[in-house]
């Protein structure tokens, strides 16, 4: 112990504390015969929740504006979303029937699967070449091989009136908040929220407005995926050439005129951006969203998850992966070509419009001729492949095979990472743990930082959900920590080295194009449910930032001080401890943020696994349809997530003053 | 000059900060001392300026001396905090908006220093713009705006985007679309700045010409001092928000009002500024073809040098007011400072 300061030596002999106490704390509490003081007394709990099920209950019942009451609002909404979706739907999937169940009469069947896949191949070259089409085009085919179709058009339909409605709603609310500041002030804080707030949380009140099915499971999409599109729809506006903004107003522009024909189009490569953001989103939402309701790919992998049914479910979950990849390079090809420069071509309608023409030809062609040919409207069945065997016979042999290995690990890692954290955490306590906390909320940013710590730790206390609460910390703080210890590295590597750092790029492109759900099949596969699966779920899940930010910062780290570093002579590690991590920190601190915040949206799906957290909390609430104990539970993560969040902030900006890069 | 000013402004100010209305309230004319103390930033202080119609008045200064702000503030593009600006007699601070959207659509033009293109119309729809807005009926608007690009010198590139031209010929599709409405007055905001200096100086030629045809009023904005002697019929310059001199070119160079305005005007060939007419003798003698008055001293160098005897020198309608010989071309050539 040389040369600690004596701040430094009491916030160690209080960590040092904190965790002995932590460990022998239960013990301690049954000794000293007081069990209140790691266990909140439950005669103190306050139930928030059956407040707010109450209020939602009336919301739901009696809330009224005049004549208006809320249910006729949310039927409207529910209406004017069902219309568009359910043509979609028709056309895609189920085709237009007259008649209801056994004596339907079939109208029109839904476009034939040569049509779709020959769509999206010519939009593909249309946007970019034969390379993009090729890759779509492979990518839609494999649904119909693997016999995936039906449910994937299901989703597709979904996709397909989302993105619309989430794209369009985050401009306009993106447009307001640029023409009236005082509305932006209003509405950050409510994007920032609502980006903390795991998505399960809002899943329970809109299950009970708006009824378990597809408008619910399209309205939390939408919900879910808008945030970003305001977010940068304003920042896009803000970043038009000031010039230009003064040219539309010489000219003469009316207000509208200014946004609509100046500024809208001159920002829009950056709207496209958003707008692939809004898609992305929208995908990740796939799974989740089918647990109130949408059917589709989500619905298979959530079913097959449920039965434990891993071929079936790994083979959805690969068409989800597909589905996203074929829409996401669609749509970034499309928002490059909206921002290239063509040529109007000339000629009548049909040769200027050759691929549209074609789709619509053979649209005609396979109606007509699908009366005496079903396979020209549905990939037989007889000829789809299904690979579910296959990984159910992997994972047998695997299991079969390497058991020992498997369960050596999942041992080793349980009895010396994740039951120590766990027991100190719930042994602490919760006086003491919310005393430290607002201790360091006070340390890193001062008595406003310390106030938000306290008061969001006692909410949480008060709620009852203290317990659950420390599991969520342990299982998001563990993930955290191992994602840390695997992602940094990587990252510093990854800016050191060109060729790993290619490699490395690749895999974190992979990661983070994976909806959350695919994580969780192969691990469980492995380790079967508990604990240390959700661990290395989330961690496959939450990885991608800690490299990122990482690497960011290190290759950021500014040239003069490596050549200052390099003439006063540094080894390469030297450099590297002395000069690049030092002052890289800040970004990595953020990186670690971001990950925390993965971590702590990917709890609820890890429920499923089994954990007993907070996660779990509201995964329940969701399958009962229990507004207020859904609720309670989300915003207890979503305070976690923001006392984590402001803290780290805190602690980021501190270092950045003592490196001068702020002041 | 024609006495009737198209544009001008009185005791404009421009203060950016909190307290800067309250601060021009206080007092009419504060002093450096005072905005500075008061903690806002004074971009335009306190600029009176007349602009005679069909005159090209060039606003000079070095970056951040308040050049575009004040040209905004004549415009109403940036409210000004204080002062008066007329325009045709109309005081344009009173103009409600949908006045202003009537003046700005047919009475002023305006080009910019990045071309401030839209990126997604082709050159023709860019110089269209102005008259769709406007609702024009489209191949009104149209034949229009070939008309002006031919002016400009862009027949044939009508199709294409901005991003596919040059920089020059960017900047001829922003004179271009600035001209399409006809305007009475021109703001030209460094338009040629962002050109390197063989484009910079075969534009100006293009904007001469086009002035010869056109008789625009113009407001002109430069950093170049040397670009403000070729094209302006008036200069003035600009130091930290103030203007400090308003003066034809030749006045700046014989007499600059401050130590600031003479560093400005040190570096520029003298020939290039002074006429014949500033530096020719009284006397009526001479012979040969007569000099014009207004010509620059280094466009006719030459010739006089080549003369074995003094030049006369005539006025506009043709009268011999004047001689010139090379000892006067070479004092100006070689010379410092004082005139002849
Ligand atoms: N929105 C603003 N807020 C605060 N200060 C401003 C703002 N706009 C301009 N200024 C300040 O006003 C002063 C004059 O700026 P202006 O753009 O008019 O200069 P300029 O002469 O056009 O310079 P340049 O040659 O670089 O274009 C500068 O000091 C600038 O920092
Ligand atoms: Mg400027």
């Amino acid at each position: 112990m040389i040369g600690l300061t004596r701040k430094q030596t009491v916030i160690l002999g209080l960590v040092i504390f904190t965790i002995l106490l932590g460990y022998f704390g239960r013990d301690l509490s049954k000794t000293l015969d007081a069990r209140w003081l790691t266990k909140f007394p439950s005669a103190w709990v306050i139930p928030f929740k059956t407040y707010i099920s109450s209020a939602m209950a009336w919301l739901i019942e009696d809330a009224a504006v005049g004549p208006v009451s809320f249910t006729d609002v949310t039927r409207t909404i529910a209406w004017v979303i069902e219309q568009p979706y359910n043509l979609v739907l028709s056309l895609l999937a189920d085709g237009f029937a007259r008649g209801q169940g056994n004596d339907a009469q079939v109208l029109l069947p839904a476009i034939s699967w040569i049509v779709v896949t020959t769509a999206v191949v010519a939009l593909g070259q249309y946007c970019r070449d034969w390379g993009l089409a090729i890759l779509v085009g492979a990518c839609f085919l494999y649904l119909a091989i693997f016999g995936q179709w039906d449910s994937a058009m299901v989703t597709l339909a979904s996709v397909l009136i989302a993105v619309p409605i989430g794209a369009g709603g985050g401009l306009m609310l993106g447009i307001l908040a640029y023409r009236h500041p005082v509305f932006e002030r209003i509405i950050s804080p409510i994007l920032d929220l609502m980006q903390t707030i795991p998505i399960f949380a809002y899943l329970v009140p809109i299950l009970f407005m708006f009824g378990f099915g597809p408008i619910s499971a399209l309205v939390a999409t939408i919900i879910y995926a808008t945030p970003p599109m305001v977010r940068i729809t304003t920042l896009s506006l803000k970043a038009v050439d000031p010039e230009i903004l003064d040219f539309g107003r010489m000219a003469g522009s009316t207000k509208r005129q200014l946004m609509w024909r100046i500024l809208v189009p001159s920002a829009r490569h950056s709207l496209m951006v958003g707008v692939n953001q809004v898609i992305m989103l929208t995908l990740n939402m796939v799974i989740i969203a089918s647990m109130i309701g949408a059917g589709g790919l989500g619905f298979d992998v959530l079913a097959a998850l449920r039965r434990l049914d891993i071929g079936a479910g790994f083979e959805a979950g690969i068409a989800i992966v597909v589905l996203a990849i074929a829409v996401d390079r669609l749509s970034q090809a499309f928002a490059e070509r909206m921002g290239q420069v063509h040529k109007p071509a000339a000629g009548p309608w049909v040769h200027r419009h050759r691929r549209t023409t074609l789709v619509l030809i053979l649209l005609v062609l396979t109606w007509v001729l699908g009366q005496f040919s079903p396979l020209l409207l549905e990939y037989p069945e007889s000829q789809t492949i299904t690979t579910g065997a296959f990984w159910d016979d992997t994972v047998e042999y695997l299991n079969v095979n390497y058991f020992d290995t498997f369960e050596a690990i999942k041992v080793f890692f349980l009895n010396w990472f994740m039951i120590p954290i766990k027991k100190v955490l719930l042994g602490i306590p919760w006086l003491w743990a919310i005393a430290m906390l607002t201790l360091l909320g006070w340390h890193a940013g001062g008595w406003r930082l310390a106030l938000l710590c306290c008061g969001m730790a006692s909410l949480i206390l008060l709620s009852g959900l203290w317990a659950k609460a420390m599991v969520t910390v342990y299982l998001c703080g563990a993930s955290v920590i191992l994602a840390t210890l695997i992602g940094v590295p990587m990252g510093v590597l990854a800016a050191l080295n060109k060729r790993a750092g290619t490699v490395i790029n690749l895999l974190i492109d992979t990661l983070q194009t994976l909806p959350s759900f695919v994580y969780l099949i192969p691990v469980v596969m492995l380790f079967r449910v508990g604990d240390f699966t959700a661990l290395i779920a989330i961690v496959l899940y939450a990885l991608a930032p800690a490299v990122r930010y990482a690497a960011h910062g290190v290759r950021s780290v500014s040239e003069d001080l490596i050549e200052a570093g390099l003439v006063s002579g540094c080894t390469p590690g030297q450099l590297l401890r002395h000069i690049r991590l030092p002052m890289a920190l800040p970004e990595i601190l953020l990186g670690i943020n971001q990950t925390i915040m993965l971590a702590l949206s990917m709890l609820v799906i890890t429920a499923l696994v089994g954990t007993r957290d907070l996660g779990q909390e509201v995964y329940i609430a969701l399958t009962k349809a229990d507004t207020g104990r859904g609720l309670v539970a989300g915003l207890s993560i979503a305070f976690i997530a923001i006392i984590a969040d402001r803290l780290i902030n805190a602690g980021a900006r501190q270092a950045r003053i003592r490196f001068g890069l702020e002041s | 000059m024609t006495p009737k000013p198209k544009l001008s402004c009185r005791n404009v100010w421009k203060l950016y900060g909190a307290n800067a209305a309250s601060l021009l309230q206080r007092s009419a004319n504060p002093t450096e001392q005072d905005i500075r103390s008061a903690g806002v930033i004074g971009a335009v202080r306190n600029a009176n300026i007349e602009i005679a119609e069909g005159e090209i008045f060039v606003i000079m200064g070095l970056s951040g001396s308040g050049k575009s702000t004040l040209v905004r503030c004549l415009s109403r593009l940036i409210e000004p905090t204080g002062g008066e600006v007329l325009f045709d007699g109309i005081d344009l601070l009173r103009a409600s908006d949908a006045e202003l959207i009537e003046i700005r659509r047919h009475k002023m033009g305006m080009v910019f220093q990045h071309f401030a293109l839209l990126p997604h119309l082709t050159v023709l729809q860019n110089v269209m713009f102005p008259l769709t807005i406007q609702a024009v009926p489209k191949p009104d608007a149209e034949s229009k705006a070939r008309e002006v690009v031919e002016l400009v010198g862009l027949e044939g590139r009508e199709d294409n985007y901005p991003r596919e031209l040059s920089g020059g010929q960017q900047q001829r599709v922003g004179i271009a679309r600035s001209l399409v409405t006809e305007p009475d007055i021109w703001f030209l905001d460094e338009p040629f700045s962002a050109l390197d200096p063989l484009i910079r100086r075969e534009m100006q030629d293009e904007f001469l010409r086009l002035q010869e045809r056109l008789h625009k009023t113009i407001v002109f904005i430069t950093h170049d001092f040397e670009e403000a002697v070729r094209l302006a019929d008036r200069i003035a310059i600009m130091k930290d928000g103030e203007v400090i001199q308003i003066a034809t070119p030749e006045q700046l160079v014989m007499n600059p009002a401050t130590d600031y305005v003479a560093e400005f005007t040190h570096h520029i060939p003298r020939s290039k500024v002074l006429t014949v007419g500033g530096v020719m003798s009284g006397e009526l003698r001479g012979e040969g073809d007569p000099i014009p008055l207004n010509a620059k001293v280094s466009d006719v160098a030459e010739q006089i040098i080549a003369a074995d005897a003094p030049l006369p020198v005539s006025d506009g309608a043709g009268q011999v007011v004047g001689s010139i010989d090379r000892k006067a071309v070479a004092r100006v050539l070689f010379g410092k400072g004082d005139r002849a």
